[in-house]
């Protein structure tokens, strides 16, 4: 026994990551029960809820097809309204998804496992309703597809030097890898359930979905590998999109877009909204489904840790915005900004700096950073500030730009705000099916960091030994 | 009556069967393989398993999509359909970046799973550890050895025998059931 040398700094030690005991038994037991009881009345009522919320939106979407995009409250100047903010508050809300199962697995934080599927479900989801919004604001919808790459009889191609373009690719290329990196976790989640189905149908459609999986170590290798290359490339991949989304507005020359710290203010103010929905969602699954030994109160504090610092990240870009606005000496960036913060819209932007960057550094506070009912009020003023943030960005430049006589002031309609509502219930309702029907903590991964995982544990109790 | 596709043993936990990976390695057993619930640290070497050759495959398909990202964009935008936009040059390869990078992402993902599939020649649903009852337990708690009936060693009793000696239990012939 040589461990005593070996002992963490107590300051160091932060406790179990699953508490409750648990064996690789119960772990299998309590996530698989989930999914394998019966319907809950909580769950129905969700369920009906999010189910109407989503048909709002498809009326509205079809009125929209009916009559066009007259229909909402773009004009000139304001040509990009809520379609394109609701578009980024999604996209963005995607990107902790990612981050969790990608970036946090590259730096082995085990905390992850309790949380990444949960997580990368948001991704999809998200990234689905996200992608509602460019596709309608097409106009002519049956055109759609010109977006792609499509050979075609009238031998066009797309216009790679767009930035719109660039988007389609990086959301398209998300969205997909997102499912794939899902779907490579679900494969030994799956087989669990299928050993354990009782009827015939559900052991045949969880087999053909579980791909005769057999836990054979000899499989594990390449599915490891697997894993760590899907993480290694969704993490470029996810830094890469925000990115991208932001050059849809920093390649133009209008004031306030038009500045080089757009992609990694993006990209962090990504990460920022979507730990703060990963939060919103967790607080209500976990105390629904009695999911408190596997997503501790150490989870919850580490994600209001990241919600924190990219909170100041985003306050950090939103005055550095002003102090380069000041410093170009540019007239035109000088008034956007001023404009911004003391114009028509100086509502939402203050809405935007109270919920942020004001907000959040209540998470000082350790004992609110372990509280939920106030994590769970924090993130969503987060989820709030941020479709502000790009509410502001979008709106408040393009109402007040270089013409004076061109100025309006933008409203949206009645179908703007139903259409974007409307997309929660999208949102909602797959999510509310996940949970419903499938695993959403990964069992195999749980599993594999229980302290009983490590063949290191069973040294001295019995008489058998790892490999080194 | 129904032939014999291989054996199955189950065993205590993670580190016997680290331990026991060892031992039917040792006595020259090809054709094995260890189930867990999840992937055990140290197993590969314990069986003596090479590194997967995932990396093969997805490294060349990432630097072969991410060439053909860049000259497909070059040739639409001057070939097949040049169109003069804000003046800029056809050949703009400063805005081809972002579009081959998501194509080098998209085709190397794809190649890491359907490529993880194939080398696991999965999709396979009828396998004979599938004939155990047990078995259906490797994806719950329990930790088994197989060894196949063609591994040249094999032999129904001694095979049986050497697993109990190195602490197997629940020794079970996999018999053709269907």
């Amino acid at each position: 026994m040589s461990d005593t040398d070996l002992k963490l700094h107590p300051s160091l030690d932060q406790g179990p990551l699953i508490t409750g005991g648990q064996t690789f038994r119960s772990v299998t037991e309590t996530i698989s029960s989930i999914v394998e009881g019966k319907t809950s009345k909580v769950w129905l009522l969700l369920f009906g809820a999010a189910l109407s919320l989503a048909m709002v939106l498809f009326g509205s979407i079809g009125w929209l097809f009916w009559e066009g995009t007259g229909i909402w409250g773009v004009t000139n100047p304001v040509g990009w309204g809520w379609a394109i903010v609701n578009f980024v508050f999604w996209v963005g809300i995607g990107h902790a998804g990612t981050l969790i199962s990608a970036v946090l697995f590259i730096f082995r934080q085990k905390w992850r496992t309790s949380i990444n599927r949960f997580a990368e479900a948001m991704t999809i989801f998200a990234v689905i309703a996200a992608l509602v919004f460019p596709g309608i604001h097409v106009g002519r919808v049956w055109l759609a597809y010109y977006m792609f790459p499509v050979p075609n009889q009238m031998q066009m191609w797309p216009n790679f030097r767009s930035p719109l373009l660039w988007d389609i690719f990086a959301v398209g290329t998300y969205f997909t890898v997102s499912l794939m990196f899902w779907y490579t976790g679900l494969i030994p989640d799956l087989a669990t359930l299928r050993d354990r189905a009782k009827t015939k149908i559900r052991k045949t459609v969880l087999g053909i979905f579980s791909l005769g999986w057999r836990g054979g170590n000899k499989q594990w290798k390449n599915y490891e590998l697997a894993y760590l290359l899907l993480a290694g490339l969704s993490t470029p991949l996810v830094l890469s999109v925000h990115s991208v989304v932001s050059t849809d507005f920093a390649t133009s020359v209008i004031p306030g877009w038009h500045t080089t710290i757009f992609p990694p203010y993006f990209v962090a103010g990504a990460i920022f909204s979507g730990f703060a929905m990963v939060v919103t969602l967790t607080v209500i699954a976990r105390k629904i489904y009695h999911l408190e030994h596997f997503i501790t109160l150490n989870h919850m504090e580490r994600m209001n840790k990241i919600i924190m610092v990219t909170g100041m990240m985003v306050g950090y870009a939103y005055s550095m915005e002003f102090f380069i606005a000041w410093y170009s000496g540019n007239e035109y960036e000088r008034f956007a900004f001023i404009n911004r913060a003391f114009g028509p819209y100086a509502w939402a932007y203050w809405t935007m700096i109270t919920c942020n960057v004001l907000i959040p550094q209540l998470f000082w506070v350790r004992k609110i950073r372990r509280s939920i009912p106030v994590m769970f009020t924090i993130s969503i003023f987060v989820n709030i500030g941020m479709w502000f943030e790009r509410f502001v960005i979008t709106v408040s430049s393009l109402a007040n730009d270089f013409l004076p006589s061109s100025w309006d002031y933008y409203r949206p309609s009645i179908w703007d705000i139903s259409t974007f509502i409307g997309s929660f219930g999208l949102f909602f309702t797959l999510f509310l099916l996940f949970i419903r029907f499938l695993p959403m903590i990964s069992m195999a991964e749980v599993k594999g960091v229980l302290p009983e995982a490590d063949p290191h544990y069973y040294h001295g109790k019995e008489d058998s030994h790892g490999s080194n | 009556m129904a032939a014999t596709k291989g054996i199955l043993a189950e065993f205590a936990n993670p580190a016997e069967l680290i331990h026991a990976a060892e031992k039917v390695k040792e006595a020259g057993f090809t054709r094995f393989d260890c189930h867990s619930p999840f992937p055990i640290h140290g197993m590969d070497r314990a069986m003596g398993e090479k590194r997967s050759i995932l990396g093969w495959i997805v490294g060349p398909v990432a630097f072969i999509m991410v060439a053909f990202g860049f000259a497909f964009e070059g040739w639409t935008s001057t070939v097949a359909y040049p169109i003069v936009i804000s003046g800029k040059p056809f050949f703009s390869y400063q805005a081809y970046g972002a579009v081959a990078f998501a194509i080098m992402v998209l085709s190397s993902a794809a190649t890491a799973l359907f490529g993880m599939l194939a080398v696991n020649k999965l999709p396979r649903f009828h396998h004979p550890v599938f004939y155990s009852e047990n078995f259906a337990r490797a994806t719950d708690d329990a930790f088994f050895v197989s060894i196949e009936a063609e591994d040249p060693r094999f032999s129904e009793k001694e095979t049986a025998d050497f697993l109990k000696s190195i602490g197997g239990a629940q020794i079970e012939l996999l018999k053709e059931n269907d």
